[in-house]
């Protein structure tokens, strides 16, 4: 016997908690970057294919989630928030997984060597922009607060805050980016050219990495601007 | 009806009976849709919810279910239509008894959310129209009657999003929720306790035989408002803040303080659903009790007995005790998106509506009144997800259970006149 189904019925399952999970799996697969820039730097290729797999590995999680949210998020729910944004939202957290994705599989197809001058910055240079997904996350996981307080003031300056020390990141790697350019520019005629091209693709696509997940909070922020 | 009279144990006990398997019905369904929200919010376990749903329902039926009561009893089907063969109002009554029982049991166990109340009313509106004639029904009552079932919801919708909106702006979103959440709470106590006594004292309490004046009444209410306040206050004292539960979420500990007051809203909706929904068991019951004492004559103003009141109450404990626990788990693990903050707004503003419908003898729809809350809180964006195909549900569940209801009650209507002879 189902009794009493109205009330139970009222509530659909908030897209919250899965929009949050989502994020997590995508900066876990970012993260998952540095034991694989540790494994190109130190050449040891086994290594890296075992740290590319988890990243792959990490964004099939993803691509699930995202499909099963979509799936969930049916028209005839009410929500504190347009729908469309909320599905807008998902692929573009999805796309910062995506980034990573690309990176480790491009740098592992080619057996790409870093040269040993721009191996410490670019490993630093990695980490920032995976600060940056890191407090993407952290401004995401205030949207239960901000539902709690029915998008209340308070919460959204906080989440102001958090997304100004966002850019103040994502404005590091731009920096960093211009300095590993410069330094790869002073080594770039003892390497073959085609694999500097290469190497310069990947600054530009870590660099990419922190801007895209700048692109989800910013995109949050509209979200909380309603 | 000298039959009838000559028997009337006979006949009450069989009425009796109708009625507790009605009350059983209202138990075992309706009950745990008012108690879920706060077994859903983790503020009650099932056994509390249980135990206050037992005391509060009573008190609701006893102290304020007089008006609704006297609605189903005389307010519907018309004396004028009857004087000259009373016996009918007797069939009819306990036929409409046992067709909204049935009709219950039926869609409880296909999971459709009836309301008890429209089944209790279509069956009534059914034996009077087409058993008795057009013109037995008082079709002016029933307007009112129908357009309340719209505008209650409407009416407790409004008040929750009030609700969620002052907590919104007065505690959650704040530099120290917490410590402004002990501070208004008592407030939100105070209300539910006044709320709840103003409504008795001005409109239940005279069922009872105590009269209060207006003055008296307003006086008592502050105070009884003023009793609940401390009473919380005193309760709130004992939770502190934990600043490592509030680490994921970090209304972890205020929700805490918003389960204190969830335990007085849930009183004041167990009361508040007592008040209303008891008397669709015992008002058709007490109907055929006035029939059979006056010796036929309709329309005579007879006390409550209280046996009647008892049959409908240890009707709704069985059908809780039984049936209403297991949907209560069910109901409150499906909503646990309604915590605490959410769950007080939806409850008052439910109870506040059903109170007042009680206080001027209307008999609405509980259930619906506290989806109609429910929503509110969700107006006020609040909620997460609401699922709004349940609006289209409950409107098919009324084009369904009004004819069911009717169409029930006219058969047995019948039987029980080709039974006991017209």
């Amino acid at each position: 016997m189902s009794l009493g189904s109205s009330i139970a019925g009222l509530f659909g399952r908030s897209p919250i908690t899965p929009l949050q999970q989502h994020y997590e799996t995508v900066h876990a697969c970012t993260e998952a970057l540095v034991p694989f820039f540790e494994a190109v730097i130190a050449e040891d290729w086994e290594r890296a294919r075992a740290c590319q797999k988890a990243v792959a590995e990490l964004e099939n999680q993803a691509d699930t989630l995202k499909r099963e949210f979509r799936k969930n998020l049916p028209n005839s729910l009410f929500l504190p928030m347009p729908r469309t944004d909320l599905l807008d939202m998902v692929g573009m957290q999805d796309r910062v997984a995506n980034k990573a994705k690309d990176i480790a599989g491009l740098m592992l197809g080619r057996q790409m060597r870093i040269p040993a001058a721009v191996a410490e910055d670019m490993l630093v240079f990695v980490r920032r922009a995976i600060d940056a997904s890191a407090q993407t996350m952290t401004a995401i996981n205030e949207l239960d607060e901000l539902i709690e307080t029915g998008f209340g003031g308070q919460v959204v300056k906080l989440i102001e805050r958090m997304l100004e020390e966002l850019d103040q990141i994502e404005g590091d790697t731009d920096e960093q980016q211009i300095r590993i350019r410069a330094t790869l520019f002073t080594q770039e005629k003892d390497w073959p050219p085609v694999d500097m091209i290469f190497l310069y693709q990947i600054v530009d696509w870590v660099g990419d990495l922190a801007d895209r997940a700048q692109k989800v909070g910013g995109f949050l922020q509209m979200l909380v601007a309603r | 009806m000298e039959w009838l009279v000559e028997h009337s144990t006979t006949v009450l006990i069989l009425a009796g009976l109708f009625g507790f398997f009605m009350a059983w019905g209202v138990g075992a369904n309706d009950v745990a849709n008012a108690m879920g929200t706060s077994v859903g919010a983790k503020a009650l376990t099932v056994k509390q919810a249980v135990l206050i749903a037992i005391v509060f329902e009573f008190a609701g039926a006893y102290l304020a279910g007089g008006e609704v009561t006297e609605t189903i009893r005389s307010g519907i089907v018309s004396s004028d239509a009857i004087k000259d063969s009373p016996h009918l109002l007797i069939y009819g009554m306990m036929a409409s008894l046992l067709a909204a029982g049935i009709w219950l049991a039926v869609a409880s166990a296909y999971g459709w959310p009836v309301s008890t109340t429209h089944s209790i009313v279509g069956a009534i509106v059914g034996f009077a129209a087409v058993g008795i004639g057009m013109d037995a029904v008082k079709w002016d009552k029933m307007g009112n009657i129908v357009l309340s079932w719209v505008t209650s919801p409407l009416l407790a919708g409004f008040i929750a999003f009030a609700l969620v909106k002052s907590v919104q702006k007065l505690i959650l979103d704040t530099e120290n929720p917490f410590a402004r959440a002990k501070r208004y709470v008592p407030f939100y106590m105070f209300l539910t306790g006044f709320m709840v006594a103003m409504v008795t004292m001005t409109k239940g309490l005279k069922h009872v035989g105590l009269k209060l004046g207006g003055f008296e009444s307003v006086g008592y209410s502050l105070l009884i408002g003023l009793l609940v306040a401390v009473i919380g206050a005193i309760l709130l004292t004992r939770v502190k803040e934990i600043p490592e539960e509030n680490r994921n979420f970090r209304f972890t500990s205020v929700e805490r303080v918003f389960a204190v007051l969830m335990i007085f809203t849930a009183c004041a909706m167990a009361f508040a659903h007592g008040s209303n929904d008891v008397a669709n068991a015992v008002g058709p019951l007490a109907a055929v009790h006035s029939v059979l004492m006056s010796g036929g004559e309709i329309g005579a103003k007879s006390a409550l007995p209280h046996w009647i009141l008892l049959i409908g109450a240890v009707g709704i404990v069985f059908g809780l005790a039984l049936f209403g626990t297991r949907v209560m788990m069910t109901v409150g693990k499906k909503i646990t998106e309604l915590t605490p903050s959410r769950g007080f707004a939806a409850e008052l503003a439910a109870a506040s509506t059903v109170v007042l419908a009680s206080g001027i003898g209307v008999p609405i729809s509980t259930t619906h009144t506290l989806v109609g809350a429910v929503l509110g809180v969700g107006m006020a964006r609040g909620i997460s997800a609401l699922n709004l195909r349940v609006i289209s549900t409950i409107f098919t569940s009324w084009v369904v259970t009004l004819p069911a209801g009717a169409l029930l009650s006219i058969l047995f209507f019948y039987f029980f006149k080709g039974l006991f002879g017209g």
